[in-house]
């Protein structure tokens, strides 16, 4: 066959310098609310001259399912299905921020035993949570291989919850007062290897994305979020600490037994996009060393407060003997269950978007009142950090091109459930 | 327990405005008047010894069948001094009008707006203040305690207001 060697004229493939200057007209997109590239369900209504963001809006509630409004009906401890749901790639940090919350209403402390449990499970979840950021933000940019990779990861941990609770998303595994069960057996063997395969694979990662020219190029300097301006908006968490803010609620006020590690906490500087993925990895390695320095001290004990007015007693009781049977029923049954005394207390956990509070309001209920306690909340309020976060998206894209929409929305870690609550 | 170097503060700069102060769970509570809330905050923000400069949370609370009714509680972070605060206020009107934080800090226009689209609240001065969580032409502010929870205002699809499909 004969090949064509022939080149056509330079004018056919470049513009000419006294060619009229390309045209446009200012443009509207919808990007959302369900949009190929991103996910989670959010609008983001952007003005575009070309390809660059003049303006741009955000449109949030699709996924508002009156979660604070449900846990007003339900009591103390059944409100963790519906913090289950908040953040669903970290529950157990949600369902810890509870419990957390009542505790302080209620004035007791988790023996050492169940803070130390509480502790490593967080840090698990802290992990597989910015696996799932991490690998999300590199597959809407086009490299799926890093989010196979850290879905693998990710199973790890997801595996180590399934052994703790029998459940590996929506885990509900904490309970006002303690934990619902004591580790299985060889649970820490299992726990250090998991962390050792996890860290395979963010070395993996590490060399497929961090000198990598093409996502290098992609991410820095765009979506910037300067130390000033985060603060405004109200940002938290790995999206604070890129601008180079140290606040992280593990160290400016300490929870639990993060005090009895050695971790460093890990703070960006430029607060752009580059900036939040290497502080999220970072801190993946800051998270497996707490998890292995605690591992090695769990002390024995209980993992639950002893008081039968707060825990189920256990099963061998319940089925066992009638006091067991007694106390259970006075937990479970409709009218009774948890007596909290009236007041209100706002506990703040460090989740994987930032800074998780729970504002718990305990008031008496008409009709269902007994020595000035409340066997129901009266009022529970989430501060989700993503919602702060999405506020933010206006200002960090404008001045972008449009393709800069998506790593900077992927980079922020955008979770419905949380947001929308 | 005794008070915090900001509620001393608050008391000492505006002495008619403060209400309570006090320290419950470790929590340090301040409830003031209504109309002081933007003088109070621009305060906490901009004094140099106690530098509240993150808005962390503000939300309502309803406390149907007492008086005053809804309170609107505020949580004052100060990053160089590690110290929160948690302010009050409370109203009884039924569509409490309140000040708007949006001048101080961003973060206060969607915290207002899902304030004002679940609980009804007003917040004067707000650049923008519509329904955040709900959709235009929802009746009624969900997270108050006489709205019945099995209530369903669907937008689409069976039960649906036909007036809206259009």
């Amino acid at each position: 066959m004969e090949t064509k060697t022939k080149t056509p004229p330079e004018e056919q493939f470049f513009f000419t310098t006294d060619e009229p200057e390309f045209k446009t007209k200012e443009m509207l997109l919808n990007m959302g609310p369900s949009h190929p590239a991103m996910h989670g369900i959010v609008k983001i209504a952007v003005k575009l001259q070309g390809e660059l963001v003049m303006d741009a809006d955000v449109e949030i509630g699709y996924l508002h399912r009156a979660m604070e409004k449900s846990c007003e009906d339900c009591t103390w401890n059944q409100a963790t299905i519906y913090t289950d749901r908040l953040n669903y790639v970290s529950p157990i940090i949600n369902n810890v921020g509870y419990a957390m919350a009542v505790e302080k209403l209620l004035g007791i402390e988790v023996p050492p035993r169940g803070q130390y449990l509480r502790t490593i499970l967080s840090e698990l979840s802290r992990i597989a949570d910015h696996m799932t950021c991490i690998g999300a933000a590199a597959m809407e940019m086009g490299a799926m291989t890093v989010f196979l990779y850290m879905m693998k990861g990710r199973e790890y941990h997801y595996e180590l919850f399934e052994d703790y609770c029998g459940a590996r998303v929506t885990t509900n595994a904490t309970r006002v007062g303690g934990m619902p069960a004591d580790l299985p057996d060889g649970w820490i063997d299992k726990m250090h290897r998991a962390l050792k395969e996890s860290r395979k694979i963010l070395k993996e990662i590490d060399g497929l994305l961090t000198c990598n020219r093409i996502f290098y190029d992609r991410i820095k300097g765009v979506g910037v979020m300067k130390a000033d301006d985060a603060i405004d908006y109200g940002f938290t968490g790995p999206c604070l600490r890129a601008a180079g803010v140290e606040y992280d609620v593990r160290k400016n006020f300490p929870y639990l037994v993060y005090d009895q590690a050695d971790w460093s906490m890990v703070v960006g500087t430029e607060g752009d996009n580059f900036d939040r993925y290497l502080v999220r990895m970072e801190e993946m390695e800051q998270s497996a060393r707490i998890c292995e320095q605690l591992a090695g001290k769990i002390p024995d004990g209980p993992h639950s407060v002893s008081d039968k007015h707060i825990m189920l007693p256990d099963k061998k009781n319940t089925y066992g003997n009638i006091e067991g049977l007694m106390n259970h029923f006075k937990l479970i049954m409709h009218g009774h269950g948890i007596r909290v005394p009236v007041g209100e207390a706002y506990q703040a956990v460090e989740a994987g978007n930032g800074e998780l509070g729970f504002y718990v309001v305990a008031h008496p209920i008409e009709g269902e009142e007994k020595d000035g306690c409340a066997s129901r909340p009266w009022r529970v309020r989430c501060r989700p950090p993503c919602l702060h976060l999405v506020a933010g998206i206006p200002h960090m894209i404008k001045g972008d091109m449009v393709a800069d929409v998506i790593p900077t929305f992927g980079s922020i870690n955008m979770i419905g459930g949380e947001l929308d609550r | 327990m005794e008070k915090s170097p900001a509620q001393k503060k608050i008391e000492e700069k505006f002495p008619d405005a403060v209400l309570d102060a006090h320290v419950q769970h470790g929590d340090e509570t301040l409830i003031i008047r209504k109309d002081a809330i933007l003088d109070v905050a621009r305060l906490l923000k901009e004094d140099p010894e106690l530098q509240f400069n993150f808005l962390m949370d503000l939300t309502a609370v309803d406390y149907m069948g007492r008086n005053p009714r809804f309170e609107i509680v505020y949580l004052f972070v100060s990053l160089p001094n590690n110290t929160r605060l948690r302010v009050k206020i409370q109203s009884d009107d039924l569509y409490p009008n309140v000040k708007s934080l949006t001048p101080l800090w961003k973060t206060a226009n969607f915290l207002e707006r899902e304030c004002y689209d679940l609980y009804g609240i007003r917040f004067e001065g707000h650049p923008n203040l519509t329904r955040i969580m709900l959709y235009e032409g929802f009746e009624g502010h969900p997270l108050r305690k006489d709205y019945p929870k099995k209530k369903r205002q669907p937008l689409i699809g069976p039960g649906a207001k036909s007036t809206q499909a259009h």
